[in-house]
């Protein structure tokens, strides 16, 4: 997570976001979420409406959002917990950000499958750029994460950024999103070369009939034939 | 014994794994998904069991547990106030692993739909899809496709026409490990630290909101309409015996093709890895080692896992496992202390912190590692390192411990000479330095 280090409780913080509030698409989120649970067991909306808080303030910020104490705060009354709870959630989850993060919230996989396929290259083309690993660059825009396993391990190397997945990473396709994104445009999200999601490259080795059209096998389940395509 | 040569397309479940075709309602009903479901629910709850018991599915989160008898555990007759629950783990984090990830974005409804049969089966009310923080696109998607199936009358009241009512809610967590173990995903479900429980209890006795509860993998539960759909000797009819199905591999690292493919339980690892992932990078004698269930179990180098059976018990015999089939490739190129000292790493930042012996040990172990990396050690702490895994291993109340301790035990069965190298080389190099 960003920010490790602890909660901040410092006045100018609790005057900046000690009368938060839902806006009105996210009261109605919120309304939704309580709704998927038991009556009385409305603590298990705990972290999606963390997720949901934080999501807010990185509106309201222009940034990834984070957890002022104050918002951790109003979390708790709307589920009717204690503060201390809350801030359990909130400090065990690794997508929960204690300090504020930037406009791009970089997380590199480090992890064995990512490191093999060569993790350090992406580290590479972030600092070369200026991106330091748990800091923020100085113009608020990227926050660089080391984060463990993300579930994406065969088109590793790969990194998160925000809500996306870029995969398939090298130095230089690395460094070429993190410049699109300074430009301030949308990079394709997903594999980084001429690959379609985790299908071998080159193309499929099963299903090929898949890539054409929406086949329906279900007409040769009995058949006899055995073979790629049968 | 069924067979373990490669299946064909028409014996594959997830037809849309790579989404060359739309995940959504229509497409997936061309597909075959949502065919009469009722009819398969018609012949009741224990036959449902039944079939699957037939089918030899086990469980594919991991553990393998057959799972047919993990439903055949839950009340039949739940006390009122205390319903049946089912949660399906869709917190695919362990290192190597990315199935449930494909199948959630690219194949939803089979996963929906197989919510739909066990919850009945079951006798579940409710079901929850626990799907881990960072899958938010994978979310998105999962979401829609649920709304739809309400839309269509596929869950809800009279889910599916089938008589039985059965809502399915998607969760979605906020980044820890932990909570793919099933007691830490109920308590994180109940908006708490993922820490888990102490069993007894087991879930199928006191679960999610103290209520009677099963948890399962997605693969686990996608599979189960095809399996009533074509029978249980279908399925049994690939794969070795008490080792059967079909299953989705995860081929990473040092391939030329890294990749996610179907294909029969117990291929052969050179099989499996000439046919889908175009062979191993450099060469087959390129080969150094595998991880072959996900960052957990246990490395087998390479003369060894070359030709073994990709199942639970052929992995089991070469000392390590099948787990999730995450299959983690690393050629003489790896340096193998510091891939293994990675995971020690990741086990260390993914401790709960609940019990001693994992949350000081995994940071132990994982300190001793880097100076194992660097050499910087001497001989004798092999073995204290060694000592220690085994210190930890069975003495923490979740797996994690365990986790954390066969990487290490597997490199150092495997690789003890190269440790040796790597502190001779240093003490040498230290005492010319200190010479001059």
């Amino acid at each position: 997570m960003a920010g490790q280090g602890g909660i901040l409780d410092d006045p100018e913080v609790r005057a900046r976001w000690e009368g938060f509030q839902w806006t009105a698409e996210n009261a109605r989120k919120a309304k939704e979420i309580v709704a998927r649970y038991p009556e009385g067991r409305q603590m298990s909306a705990s972290i999606p409406f963390l997720d949901l808080a934080q999501r807010q303030v990185g509106a309201e910020t222009n940034t990834q959002g984070w957890l002022p104490l104050p918002v951790m705060e109003f979390v708790a009354r709307e589920l009717d917990m204690a503060p201390i709870h809350v801030l359990e959630v909130a400090t065990f989850y690794t997508m929960f950000n204690l300090q504020p993060v930037g406009r791009f919230h970089v997380q590199v996989c480090g992890t064995t499958p990512c490191m093999l396929q060569g993790s350090d290259d992406v580290f590479k083309a972030c600092e070369a750029r200026g991106l330091r690993k748990g800091h923020t660059t100085e113009d608020g825009l990227f926050t660089l994460t080391e984060v463990e396993c993300l579930g994406a391990c065969a088109n590793a190397p790969m990194v998160q950024i925000n809500d996306d997945n870029f995969e398939d990473l090298t130095e230089e396709s690395m460094g070429a999103v993190l410049d699109a994104l300074a430009r301030g445009e949308s990079p394709k999200p997903g594999p980084q070369i001429d690959r379609q999601t985790s299908c071998p490259e080159g193309g499929p080795t099963t299903l090929k009939k898949m890539a054409e059209r929406n086949y329906d096998y279900r007409p040769q389940w009995n058949s006899a034939t055995v073979g790629e395509g049968a | 014994m069924g067979s373990v040569t490669p299946i064909s397309d028409k014996d594959r479940i997830f037809t849309n794994l790579y989404g060359f075709q739309e995940p959504w309602l229509k497409a997936a009903r061309q597909r075959g998904d949502w065919d009469d479901t009722a009819k398969l629910m018609q012949v009741g709850q224990d036959a449902i069991i039944e079939e699957v018991k037939a089918s030899g599915l086990r469980g594919r989160g991991g553990a393998g547990f057959p799972t047919g008898m993990k439903w055949s555990f839950m009340p039949k007759e739940p006390k009122p106030g205390k319903p049946n629950f089912l949660v399906i783990n869709a917190d695919e984090s362990e290192p190597g692993s990315c199935k449930d990830r494909e199948i959630i974005r690219h194949d939803p409804h089979k996963l929906i739909e197989g919510a739909l049969i066990a919850g009945f089966a079951m006798r579940a009310r409710a079901g929850y899809i626990y799907i881990r923080g960072e899958f938010i696109r994978e979310t998105e998607v999962l979401r829609r496709a649920v709304a739809e199936a309400y839309e269509a009358g596929l869950l809800g009241k009279n889910a599916a026409g089938s008589g039985y009512d059965f809502d399915l809610f998607v969760h979605r967590g906020a980044g820890a490990y932990i909570c793919g173990e099933e007691t830490a995903m109920l308590e994180s479900l109940e908006g708490k630290q993922g820490k888990p429980r102490l069993k007894p209890p087991f879930p199928a006795g006191a679960g999610l909101y103290g209520c009677p509860t099963t948890v399962n993998n997605v693969e686990s539960i996608a599979v189960v309409p095809t399996i009533l759909r074509r029978g249980a000797a279908w399925f049994k009819s690939f794969g070795r015996e008490k080792n059967e199905g079909t299953k989705l591999y995860q081929i990473s690292g040092h391939v030329n093709r890294p990749c996610v493919v179907e294909d029969t339980m117990s291929i052969s690892f050179r099989e499996l890895i000439d046919l889908h992932a175009g062979g191993i990078r450099g060469g087959w004698d390129n080969l150094l080692a595998v991880i072959p269930g996900g960052s957990s179990v246990p490395l087998v180098p390479a003369a060894e896992i070359m030709d073994a059976p990709m199942d639970f018990d052929g992995l089991k015999a070469v000392g390590s496992g099948l787990g999730t089939a995450a299959v983690i490739v690393m050629d003489k190129s790896t340096d193998i202390v510091r891939a293994i000292s990675r995971i020690s790493y990741f086990y260390k930042h993914e401790s709960c912190g609940q019990c001693t012996p994992c949350r000081e040990g995994t940071g132990w172990m994982w300190r001793i590692m880097e100076r194992l990396r660097t050499g910087d050690t001497d001989v004798a702490t092999i073995d204290k390192l060694l000592d220690v895994t085994k210190q930890v291993e069975g003495h923490t109340i979740c797996a994690l411990g365990d986790a954390a301790a066969w990487p290490i035990q597997g490199l150092i069965r495997h690789f003890r000479p190269e440790l040796e190298r790597r502190i001779a080389e240093r003490t040498a190099r230290g005492m010319l330095e200190a010479a001059e």
